[in-house]
């Protein structure tokens, strides 16, 4: 394989971003199986903390892009900075996080660099010369395996915990940590950042509960939402729900578990009538017991949950709050 | 202000998706379809912006004949007209082919925004908006929750990660990705139904937007889907059966004695 493989690290006000190593995690898997080198790309205003984290793994070498136009992340930005990378050092494949930041801008690099461009991957496997990438389409409910039809460059974005950060391989410290100049004078970004926050302030904390019943679209209406509320309080659990049950406004947007909510691990969650879209199981599927309870039996919720039953949740979840409190000798 | 909306046809949420013969898309026949769930927030941002700034939504579909359906529901909400970008040559594109055609379309069409949904709910690059902005040469910003405009400018709240948002200013023209519940989505009237009978639907091909057929859809790709399946189940849920009452009291007893977490 002609150029090498760059994993692009996200950097926060915190530094580095753990979701970076998931990323040296499938470089290095990739960078074995094609016989090509491995560079980490840290893109910061400051980058050298990471820079001095990321030579301690299994790389090549660690490519710094430093401007003091990279903080606060900008698209324009972003995209001049890497494109110009690209183009000067041809790497043969780019990975990236698809995390909510490299959505916002890797689509346009990819335009930039006219790159093909695979994202949200879930694995990938060597076949011979082609490599090929595997995705959730349909929001999860089939895979697809997708191929560059071009050279490259190339560009793949990883599903957040497709990888474990765990398996980025320690190296014995000898990457050599290489400044990459970037020109930024000239792409004066358009975006003006005003104000970062949070919104709402004293938010229910949702992962500190041991136990979570968390409520999705099979609910059907918001009057409908206190069957699930006296299951809750039959277990001692905090209500949460799944995205568009808050857009709906049946329960509060700080009741949301997933991608854009809270990120839980409780001991027992209980899923009433969610079907399992990724952003959801994301923020879930680490929990100790996971329930699921869903009319169709082909919902991925079922994939990531200890224990099922398939119907109709308005027959399961009252006799299951009634067996709750017998049990607990509430009833 | 003119505002481009573009929308896409896709299965419906509980839709029996049904792999076709071809092994790499869904069947066609008795498939219930809907607009892309960010879509409809997309059209429904849009018919705001129009009503309390002026001006007029343009509907944009890249689609079959059945995505008809989908378009003559967004003017039925209220959008002003239509183009649809149907033509064999369009079919199969990934988001690099299928952000070239819109392009090509809305260049002609002299808008100050463009609003797409944050991702599809089929294929779900989440690529397409940010690709259409950069081949136009505009601003973007992805996962917007609210817009509010301010003559040239426009300001706009981005969700973050993990409950963050951001405020951000973009000079016009410029593409937004709407993130879903933005707002509540209008239901088309019966008044309005009627009425999108009579509105216009431009039918483009790639020759009528300056584009060879090889430069859009299958042609024009950058990736290419090889297979398309049912994902195998590694791990999963221990399915418990029975009529309600001895599943739930099975599902209890295991809580207790097996995962002990009652």
């Amino acid at each position: 394989m002609a150029g090498a493989i760059w994993a692009i690290t996200e950097s926060g006000d915190d530094g580095l971003k753990s979701i970076s190593f998931e990323v040296i995690a499938c470089g290095q898997a990739l960078a074995e199986a094609l016989g090509s080198s491995l560079e980490a790309v840290v893109m910061a205003a400051d980058g050298s903390a990471a820079a001095e984290a990321l030579g301690a793994k299994r790389v090549d070498a660690v490519r710094v892009i430093e401007d003091a136009a990279l903080a606060p992340y900008t698209p324009d930005a972003y995209t001049a900075a890497l494109a110009q990378a690209i183009e000067a050092d041809s790497p043969s494949l780019v990975l990236f996080p698809h995390t909510y930041q490299a959505r916002d801008w890797v689509p346009r690099l990819a335009a930039e660099v006219d790159a093909g461009f695979i994202s949200d991957v879930i694995a990938h496997r060597v076949d011979g010369d082609e490599t090929v990438f595997v995705r959730q389409p349909y929001q999860g409910k089939l895979n697809s395996d997708c191929v560059f039809a071009g050279d490259g460059p190339n560009i793949v974005s990883l599903q957040l915990g497709a990888y474990l950060a765990d398996d980025a391989a320690a190296g014995d410290g000898s990457a050599e940590i290489v400044k990459q100049p970037v020109d930024l004078d000239g792409a004066a970004s358009r975006t003006e950042v005003l104000e970062t926050f949070q919104e709402v302030a004293d938010r229910v904390d949702l992962s500190r509960a041991d136990v979570i019943v968390a409520v999705g679209r099979g609910i059907g209406k918001q009057e409908q939402i206190p069957i699930v509320e006296e299951l809750s309080e039959a277990l001692g659990a905090q209500l949460a729900a799944s995205r568009p049950v808050c857009d709906n406004e049946w329960l509060p947007m700080d009741r949301q578990i997933g991608s854009s909510g809270q990120t839980v691990t409780p001991k027992l969650y209980v899923a009433v009538g969610i079907s399992g879209a990724i952003q959801h199981l994301v923020g879930m599927k680490n929990s100790g017991t996971i329930v699921a309870i869903n009319k169709d039996p082909n919902a991925p919720v079922f994939s990531v949950s200890s224990y099922g039953i398939v119907g109709d949740l308005f027959e399961i979840v009252p006799e299951l709050t009634n067996q709750i409190r017998e049990a607990k000798g509430t009833g | 202000m003119k505002i481009a909306v573009c929308i896409k046809q896709v299965p419906e949420g509980d839709a029996r998706l049904v792999i076709d013969a071809d092994g790499i898309s869904i069947a066609d026949a008795d498939l219930a379809t809907e607009i892309n769930e960010s879509d409809q927030y997309a059209l429904e941002s849009g018919l705001r912006l129009a009503e309390s700034q002026g001006g007029e939504v343009v509907v944009v579909c890249l689609g079959p004949d059945r995505a008809e359906e989908a378009i003559r529901r967004a003017l039925a909400m209220g959008a002003g007209r239509a183009i649809h970008l149907n033509d064999p040559a369009f079919q199969g594109g990934d988001a690099a082919a299928t952000a070239r055609a819109l392009a090509a379309a809305i260049e002609r069409e002299n808008v100050d925004l463009v609003l797409t949904g944050l991702q599809s709910d089929d294929a779900g690059w989440a690529q397409t908006g940010p690709i259409l902005a950069a081949r136009l040469g505009w601003p973007s910003a992805t996962l917007i929750m609210e817009i509010e405009p301010e003559g040239d400018t426009i300001k706009v709240k981005r969700e973050l990660e993990a409950g963050w948002f951001q405020w951000v200013r973009l000079p016009l023209p410029a593409l937004l990705t709407i993130q879903s519940g933005i707002s509540t989505v209008r239901y088309a009237t019966l008044k309005g139904i009627m009425g999108a009978k009579k509105k216009e639907i431009a039918k483009v091909t790639p020759a009528d937007i300056g584009l060879a057929p090889d430069e859009v859809g299958g042609a024009g790709r950058k990736t290419r889907t090889t297979r398309l399946y049912v994902p195998e189940k590694t791990t999963g849920a221990e399915i418990i059966e029975g009529d309600t009452a001895t599943a739930v009291a099975t599902l209890v007893e295991k809580l207790q004695k097996e995962a002990k977490v009652l």
